[in-house]
C-alpha cells in the first residue's frame, strides 16, 4: 500500500530490489475534504509517480464505502457514547488489512506490504508477533497488534529494522520525490482548519456540560461533553491559578465532567474489553502501552475470560480513555490488545 | 488515432504553421486547412460551416452550449439524468434539474413534458444522443416533439443541445441530430487527437462565449484555433463516415459474439440493457455481473491485457459509482459489478477471441468458490 508518503515509497524500492513482483495500491478512503494521511488527490499524485520512478504499475483502489462505514461512522457513534476512539488502528483492523488485505488474496498477490515501523517477529513455533520497530521514537507496533497469524503471514514490513533517517536517506539517494515529505500526524479524513468538534457536530448531537469537582460543585462547563477526553486539561471552562485539574470521568448520559487533580486520575487497575492475545496468554510481568507513542509501564494482565480482563498496575497509572487501545509487550512483542472500558 | 487524421496533424504542423488569423500567406495556408476542416465537418453534422465553433474538446463544447446559451438568453437549463458529466455538472451548477430514463436508458418523455410544464424558465434541454457508458441512443425526434409543444409557454425561448461525442461515429449525427440546435462531438472520439472539440449551432442561436480575447471563432471562442486539431478531427470524421456502413456492420457482429460468449460462459452475466430493448451504438458492450465487483476485476483485466472500464474515474484515478447504472434503475445485487467493453474501428476478432479467454477466467477467480445455484 502507496499512501504517498515516504515510508511507503521507500517500501515499495525496497520490495522490488528484493526480487518481488510488486504492484503498488493508493486508497482512496475518503471523498470528504482532508489535508493529507490517506486520502487526498495529491498524495495519490506522489504515489503514483514514485511507482512511475520505480518502475510498479500503480492503482487506485476506492475503499470510501467501507471505510465510512467501519471507521468513520463507528468514530462519531464512540465520541457519542464518550468514547475515545482511535481511528487509525480501526483502519488497520478493517481495512488495511482485512478488505484489502481480501481483495490481494482474490487478485492472486501473496502478500500485502506497509510502510509503517514495526517488526514481524517468528517464534520458535512458527508463530508470530508483531515486534516494536528499530526506530524506537517512529514504533508504530501499537497501531498494528491486533494483526491475528493469518494476517501476520501475509504481512510484509520492510521497514521494520531500519531508522527513519535512513530511510529518508533512501528515498533521497533513490531520486524519489517523497524524499522530504513530512510525516503524517493526524486523522486523514478531519482538517486542521475545521477540527474535530465541526466533524462530529455535522455527524452526532453535541450537548453542552457542566465541569465539576469531586465534591460536586459546579466549577465550569464546556459546549461539547462529546469531544471531552479523561486526562484533559485545557477547554474545560476552569478558573486560572491553583492547581492543575484533569477531567478525570466524563458521563454522557448526565452531560457531566468531572474534574481532579493530577493524583485523581491515577488508578490501580484498568478494565479492558476485546482482549486478544497474539500467541496465546503470557503470565507475569508485562510493559502495557495505552497511547501511540506513550511510554509503557509494568503490569500484570488478568484475563476474565470473554474477551474482559484487567490491567493490574505495578503502581498507579493514569486512567485510560475508554476506547483507547491497551496494549501488552513482552520485551519488545506485541503479546496481547484490548480496548479499554 | 486513424491514420488518415495523423496524416492530416502532421501535415498541418510540417505545411501551415502559421496563425491563421494573420494578414501574410502563412496565415492564408493555415486558414484555408481550417476553413476546409470547418466546411467538410459542418457537411457531415448538417449544419452550416459558419455554425462550427471548434473547442478544446467536448467538454468545453458542452459547457458553451449549456453556459452559452443561458448567457445570451437566459432561462434555466434541464437534461437527461444519464448525461456526461461534462453536461450533467453544467445543469446542476446553473441550478437545472434531471429528466429520468427507463431501466433502457430511454428519455421518459412524459418527464420532460411534465418538467417544461411546472418551469417556463427552461430555455434549454440537453439530450445526449448516444449514453457513453450505455450506448442507447436516444430518439431527439420525439424529444424535439415534445419541446415544440411546450415552447409557447417559454419566454427565453426552448432550444435543444444535444451531447453527439459517443454517438459520432456509430450514426448519421446530421440525420438524427436534425432537430437539434446545437449539437456536440470530440476529435478522440471519432478517430481524431485528444484536446480538440466541436460545437455545431444552428443559424440564429445567440451564444454568450465562456472565452473573451481576439474574438475568434465568430466571437464565439477566442483563443488561437488549432489547425491541426481541427483537420484531424475533419479527416477523422470523413473517413469515418465513408466506412460507417462497413464498420457498424463489422463492430456489431464483434460485439455480439463477445455478449453471446461472454453470457455463454459465466454464470449471472448479463447485458446491462437487454438485446433490442432500445437502439444503441455498435460498439459499447455493457454487462452487469453478479458477485464480482468492477474495481478487482477491471485490475484483472488490465493484468491480461483487456482495457475495460465500469464507472467514472474521481480525481484520485479511484472508480466511482456510475450514475447511469443507477439511475436505471440496476438491481443492487448486479450493479457492483458493472463492466464495460468498448469495441473500435481497429477492433480485431483476435482481439474479441482474447476477451473471451480472458474475461471468464477473471471473474471465476474473483467469485466466491462455491458457485451458487443457477
Amino acid at each position: 500500500m502507496m499512501s504517498g508518503g515516504v515510508d511507503s515509497s521507500v517500501a515499495a524500492a525496497l520490495l522490488r530490489d528484493q526480487g518481488h513482483e510488486v504492484v503498488g495500491v493508493t486508497l482512496k478512503l475518503w471523498g470528504g475534504e482532508s489535508d493529507s494521511g490517506c486520502c487526498s488527490v495529491s498524495d495519490v499524485d506522489d504515489a503514483r509517480r514514485v511507482a512511475d520512478a520505480l518502475g510498479l504499475v500503480h492503482h487506485v483502489f476506492n475503499f470510501g464505502d467501507a471505510f465510512t462505514e467501519h471507521v468513520v461512522a463507528p468514530y462519531a457513534a464512540d465520541h457519542g457514547a464518550g468514547r475515545t476512539p482511535n481511528p487509525c488502528i480501526e483502519c488497520n483492523r478493517h481495512i488495511k488489512f482485512a478488505a484489502v488485505d481480501e481483495r490481494a488474496r482474490a487478485l492472486g498477490f501473496d502478500a500485502v506490504a506497509t510502510g509503517h515501523h514495526a517488526r514481524i517477529a517468528v517464534r520458535p513455533d512458527g508463530t508470530r508477533r508483531i515486534a516494536r520497530g528499530a526506530d524506537a521514537a517512529k514504533d508504530q507496533s501499537y497501531v498494528l497488534h491486533m494483526l491475528d497469524q493469518e494476517q501476520l503471514a501475509r504481512t510484509l514490513l520492510p521497514l521494520g529494522g531500519m531508522q527513519k533517517d535512513d530511510v529518508r536517506a533512501l528515498a533521497a539517494e533513490l531520486g524519489l520525490r517523497t524524499a522530504g515529505k513530512p510525516d503524517s500526524q493526524d486523522v486523514c479524513f478531519i482538517t486542521k482548519a475545521t477540527g474535530r468538534g465541526s466533524f462530529l457536530d455535522r455527524r452526532i448531537p453535541l450537548t453542552p456540560g457542566r465541569v465539576v469537582d469531586g465534591d460536586g460543585r459546579e466549577v465550569g462547563s464546556v459546549s461539547a461533553v462529546e469531544l471531552v477526553t479523561v486526562g484533559q486539561r485545557k477547554g474545560l471552562g476552569l478558573a486560572g491559578g491553583g492547581a492543575p485539574r484533569y477531567a478525570v470521568d466524563v458521563d454522557i448520559p448526565s452531560a457531566t465532567v468531572t474534574v481532579g487533580s493530577k493524583r485523581d486520575l491515577l488508578v490501580a487497575e484498568q478494565p479492558v474489553t476485546g482482549l486478544r492475545w497474539s500467541t496465546g496468554p503470557v503470565d507475569g510481568r508485562l510493559l502495557v502501552q495505552v497511547s501511540a507513542h506513550g511510554t509503557p509501564a509494568p503490569a500484570r494482565l488478568v484475563d476474565a475470560g470473554d474477551g474482559h480482563a484487567t490491567v493490574v498496575w505495578a503502581e498507579p497509572q493514569r486512567r485510560v480513555a475508554a476506547g483507547q487501545s491497551v496494549v501488552a509487550y513482552q520485551g519488545d512483542e506485541v503479546v496481547a490488545g484490548a480496548t479499554a472500558t | 488515432m486513424r491514420p488518415e487524421a495523423l496524416a492530416a496533424l502532421v501535415e498541418v504542423l510540417e505545411h501551415a504553421p502559421g496563425n491563421p488569423s494573420g494578414q501574410h500567406r502563412w496565415a492564408r495556408e493555415a486558414r484555408r486547412r481550417l476553413d476546409d476542416a470547418r466546411d467538410g465537418i459542418a457537411g457531415l453534422l448538417g449544419v452550416e460551416p459558419g455554425g462550427i465553433v471548434f473547442t478544446s474538446g467536448g467538454t468545453e463544447a458542452d459547457n458553451l452550449a449549456i453556459r452559452g446559451v443561458l448567457g445570451a438568453s437566459g432561462g434555466a437549463a434541464l437534461c437527461s439524468a444519464i448525461e456526461h458529466h461534462a453536461v450533467l455538472d453544467v445543469v446542476h451548477a446553473s441550478g437545472g434539474g434531471t429528466v429520468a430514463v427507463d431501466s433502457a436508458g430511454r428519455l421518459d418523455l412524459d418527464h420532460l413534458a411534465d418538467e417544461l410544464a411546472a418551469d417556463p424558465r427552461i430555455s434549454l434541454v440537453s439530450v445526449l444522443l448516444a449514453n457513453n457508458e450505455i450506448g442507447t441512443i436516444q430518439d431527439l425526434d420525439a424529444v424535439a416533439d415534445v419541446l415544440d409543444r411546450a415552447r409557447p409557454t417559454h419566454p427565453d425561448g426552448l432550444l435543444l443541445h444535444t451531447d453527439a461525442v459517443a454517438a459520432a461515429a456509430w450514426v448519421d449525427v446530421a440525420a438524427l441530430a436534425e432537430r437539434a440546435d446545437l449539437i456536440t462531438i470530440s476529435g478522440h472520439k471519432v478517430g481524431g487527437p485528444k484536446g480538440i472539440g466541436v460545437l455545431a449551432v444552428r443559424d440564429g442561436v445567440e451564444l454568450a462565449p465562456l472565452l473573451l480575447g481576439g474574438g475568434q471563432e465568430r466571437e464565439r471562442r477566442s483563443g488561437t484555433p488549432d489547425v491541426g486539431g481541427a483537420v484531424a478531427l475533419g479527416a477523422a470524421l470523413a473517413v469515418t463516415a465513408r466506412d460507417r456502413i462497413t464498420v457498424v456492420q463489422r463492430v456489431e457482429e464483434q460485439a455480439e459474439r463477445l455478449v453471446a460468449g461472454l453470457t455463454a460462459a459465466v454464470d449471472h452475466v448479463r447485458p446491462t440493457v437487454p438485446a433490442r430493448s432500445a437502439p444503441g451504438v455498435a460498439n459499447i458492450v455493457h454487462l452487469s455481473c453478479r458477485e464480482v465487483d468492477s474495481e478487482p476485476l477491471l485490475f484483472l483485466l488490465d493484468e491480461a491485457g483487456v482495457a475495460a472500464s465500469a464507472g467514472s474515474s474521481c480525481a484520485s484515478g479511484a472508480l466511482e459509482p456510475s450514475h447511469v447504472v443507477d439511475a436505471l434503475g440496476v438491481a443492487p445485487d448486479w450493479a457492483p459489478g458493472a463492466l464495460r467493453l468498448s469495441l473500435g474501428w481497429c477492433t480485431t476478432d483476435d482481439e474479441i477471441d482474447h476477451a473471451l479467454a480472458v474475461i471468464p477466467a477473471a471473474i471465476a477467480q474473483l467469485r466466491p468458490t462455491a458457485e451458487p445455484a443457477a
